[in-house]
């Protein structure tokens, strides 16, 4: 637990050390006399309010899913783990989140562009691959279970339907927030109105390709032995 | 007011915030019931935090009934008592301080003190307290289930918390991990807001150094909770799914009334990492907001500018780092690593080092200054008392050899009610004593609260300070009753019933401070805008409450820090942040 947290504390106190570093901490308010027309920059990033609140979002998404992995880490020594068998599925899944996130980021520059079909475009073609994304995974769920793969037998099958389920759940919020973005470029919206909107889904879809890779890479079987070199290396 | 900036053009807000970005309510039910105002919201949030916050209260009394009588009350049996202590612990730190510190004052405080408009994401909070109050719901509910609540203990340690030999394994434990995941969604629908509000929507001139340090301290411990609280999601999901769907994270093979149970290979361990991982972070979560609070309060009721305010801000940023940390020192008895117990024992006592810092600030602050001894300031001053007491235990039970044999003691009771119960209590109330004026424009009645801050205060030390003792004797903490040991004595029965009169002593006083929080709604006398000569911006609004959109046709524009007491030639003793030192001279 406590050394998997670590490659999420350290980057994200570095990030934290990062921006306090610029915020002039070391300023003496007191003697600060504030005549008429000196008012200081309060240091607020020129980014919008949203990108930032996305931003803060993803750094408690990645503390979650840091504590997920921690979890899956330290119950991997218990002695009845045995990891399960990844489905092939799972490699055509992963094909799929990529082109969806590759769709967005083409909305995200049609829409820097100003095109706005082909913002249109590559949202929806964007939702649907998300959207297969997630039948898929439904199907490998079915799949396992149909090889006797059940949540309840090993915790290896156990977090497995945990990770993939609360990514999908992830992936599913998103997708409501696309819906909406959608639904304003169907209303005829200026470019102007939506740009945000596109820029935020396409950083939240990279993000959650991202994590889909590294659960995608925790749930094949060679990272279990990796972490079994890992563990032996630091004891 | 001019116009002039300097800096980066496109990081300064423009001078008014076009009528678009604001919500405008069209009915009573968006401006009073589904609102977005943060007002509004923090005022819900008070009121449900402070309700379910007396339930929490009168299941101590029910505890504290059995302790001092055992056996004279049929309604409170061993079930019952264990389903006491676990729901009174859960309301008491998540469902009441949590909600009430960054929930209340997070959301009325934080877009007045930056002097913004209102949250960044007005919606979002809205649902956030939308889902708060449904997370309540859903922990009331399990009051009525078949089983009641939960009788795990507050920490909720697996495998008990799900074995049927625990009060409230049917319904109880799974209404309290699910009220529990939705309290953390909510959560961080605020937090999202409290963060971003700082982060982006201080007014001109409101530099980050400028910022009073109750919004350092509720800003530090927000970030400290977004954190902190997946941590005890990811558990309460995992022990959900063990509880429901029979996985085993944390369920070992275990063997119930002769059956064996499906479950096999968890770790109950890992549970105690990631439930500490969040708790001990908790334990800031409360501390540091009631932290800047008090400064502030300090500073306004001494008349005196706060003593050291970089090192206030910076003991706060460095209490936020360490308290992730030290989580491990909950574990001493875990059978951990000696190493671990070493690290750990070392990142805690570090923590007095900021902690003191404050300390000595808060009494510099007060040395020589022109103190009033007005309700909150009495209640401030309290807290310092308070939280040096418990402090003091903590660095006892941060040893791991003075642990071992205190671990489970009433020693460890008296030592977090001293320093995250009663003290950061003792902040709220000074808190409501000294911002209620601005919330309904009446000041709350200063004999009723003297009444109310004796009792309180006095009250606490006789509950408390006796629990010590008890706690040194060896008398464990949840236990229905002591029964006969060889060795505790006859006399620790007689403590308790003591502890007992005072504890509903205590009660008693805060049925007083209700009465009094709802008499001085309308009869209170009338507080005009700035009864406490204030200099932060909540103080310098034009109306009282503040209207919709709090600043009127235009936001204030600050000059400087928040402190700026007992100035000498000020016209008043003291220069308000929106006034420009021209100003002054004239």
């Amino acid at each position: 637990m406590s050394i998997t947290i670590l490659f999420f504390l350290v980057p994200i106190g570095a990030i934290i050390a990062w921006w306090l570093s610029q915020q002039r901490l070391t300023a003496k308010p007191w003697l600060e006399v504030g005549a008429i027309g000196e008012v200081p920059d309060t240091g607020a990033s020129s980014l919008p309010a949203a990108t930032i609140g996305l931003g803060v979002f993803l750094a408690v998404v990645s503390s979650l899913f840091a504590l997920f992995i921690s979890a899956y880490f330290m119950r991997m020594q218990m002695a009845d783990w045995a990891q399960l068998p990844a489905p092939k599925l799972l490699w055509f899944n992963t094909g799929v989140l990529i082109l969806s996130s590759a769709a967005l980021q083409y909305a995200q520059v049609a829409a820097r562009r100003g095109r706005m079909e082909g913002v249109g475009d590559g949202l929806i073609a964007g939702g649907l691959f998300a959207f297969t994304f997630l039948i898929g995974q439904l199907f490998a769920w079915r799949q396992l279970n149909a090889a006797g793969y059940f949540l309840a037998a090993n915790p290896g099958n156990a977090f497995f339907y945990l990770f993939t389920g609360v990514h999908g759940l992830h992936l599913l919020g998103g997708l409501v927030a696309l819906g909406r973005t959608a639904d304003k470029v169907w209303r005829g919206f200026e470019v102007n109105q939506v740009r945000l909107s596109v820029q935020l889904c396409a950083l939240y879809w990279h993000f959650l390709l991202a994590l889909w890779l590294v659960l995608f890479s925790l749930l094949t079987p060679w990272v279990g032995d990796f972490a079994v070199i890992c563990r032996q290396l630091l004891t | 007011m001019v116009d002039i900036t300097i800096g980066a053009a496109g990081a300064i807000q423009p001078a008014e915030v076009k009528d678009v970005e604001l919500y405008h309510p069209k009915s009573w039910v968006t401006k009073y019931v589904f609102s977005q105002d943060a007002k509004v919201i923090a005022i819900q949030y008070s009121i449900t935090a402070l309700s379910i916050g007396l339930v929490a209260l009168v299941l101590s009394w029910l505890m504290r009934l059995q302790l001092a009588f055992p056996s004279s009350f049929s309604v409170i049996g061993p079930e019952e008592y264990l389903q006491f202590i676990t729901m009174h612990g859960m309301i008491m730190v998540i469902y009441l301080l949590t909600a009430l510190f960054l929930g209340g004052f997070g959301n009325y405080l934080i877009p007045l003190m930056v002097g913004a408009r209102d949250m960044v994401f007005p919606y979002v909070n809205m649902l956030s307290y939308w889902v708060y109050l449904l997370a309540v719901l859903v922990l009331v509910a399990s009051f009525s289930m078949p089983g009641g609540p939960t009788g795990a203990g507050w920490t909720l340690y697996p495998p008990q918390a799900i074995l049927s030999g625990t009060p409230g394994h049917q319904w109880g434990i799974i209404l309290m991990l699910a009220s529990l995941i939705l309290f953390i969604i909510g959560f961080t629908m605020g937090g999202l807001n409290y963060v971003v509000t700082v982060l982006q929507a201080r007014t001109r001139g409101m530099t980050l150094m400028r910022m009073p340090l109750t919004v350092w301290g509720i800003f530090t411990a927000t970030v400290i909770a977004l954190l902190a609280f997946p941590a005890l999601f990811v558990g309460s999901v995992m022990m959900l799914l063990d509880r429901l769907l029979g996985t085993s994270f944390f369920m070992p093979a275990i063997v119930e009334m002769g059956q064996h149970l499906k479950y096999r290979g968890g770790s109950p361990l890992l549970f105690q990492h990631l439930f500490w991982f969040f708790g001990h972070p908790e334990v800031y979560i409360v501390a540091v907001p009631a932290f800047g609070i008090v400064s502030d309060l300090i500073s306004t009721h001494a008349r005196k500018n706060i003593f050291g305010y970089r090192m206030m801000v910076w003991a706060i940023i460095a209490i936020g780092a360490l308290s992730f940390v030290v989580w491990a020192h909950h574990m001493y008895v875990s059978g951990m690593n000696p190493y671990f117990g070493f690290f750990f024992a070392t990142t805690t006592l570090i923590i007095a080092i900021p902690t003191a810092i404050k300390v000595y600030n808060w009494v510099l602050t007060l040395w020589r200054g022109d103190i009033h001894l007005t309700v909150p300031m009495l209640f401030a001053l309290s807290f310092i008392v308070t939280f040096v007491n418990g402090g003091l235990t903590g660095l006892f039970l941060g040893n791991v050899v003075v642990d071992v044999p205190l671990s489970d003691t009433m020693f460890v009771v008296a030592h977090f009610h001293m320093v995250m119960g009663m003290a950061p209590i003792f902040v709220i109330f000074g808190a409501i004593y000294h911002w209620y004026p601005k919330v309904t424009g009446r000041m709350l009645n200063e004999m009723l609260g003297k009444f109310h801050f004796w009792v309180t205060f006095l009250g606490a030390y006789a509950i408390y300070f006796p629990m010590h003792y008890l706690g040194l004797l060896g008398v464990p903490r949840r236990y229905f009753e002591l029964g006969e040991t060889a060795f505790i004595p006859q006399s620790a029965t007689t403590l308790n019933v003591f502890i007992t009169v005072a504890a509903l002593t205590v009660g008693f006083a805060q049925m007083v401070f209700l009465f009094n929080l709802i008499w001085s709604l309308f009869k209170g006398k009338p507080a005009g805008s700035n009864p406490w000569r204030a200099t932060t911006l909540e103080w310098q609004t034009p109306e009282t409450p503040p209207g919709h959109g709090n600043w009127g046709k235009e936001l204030p524009v600050v000059y400087r820090w928040a402190y700026d007491y007992s100035v000498p030639g000020a016209e008043q003793d003291f220069v308000p942040q929106n006034q420009p030192a021209v100003a002054r001279a004239a």
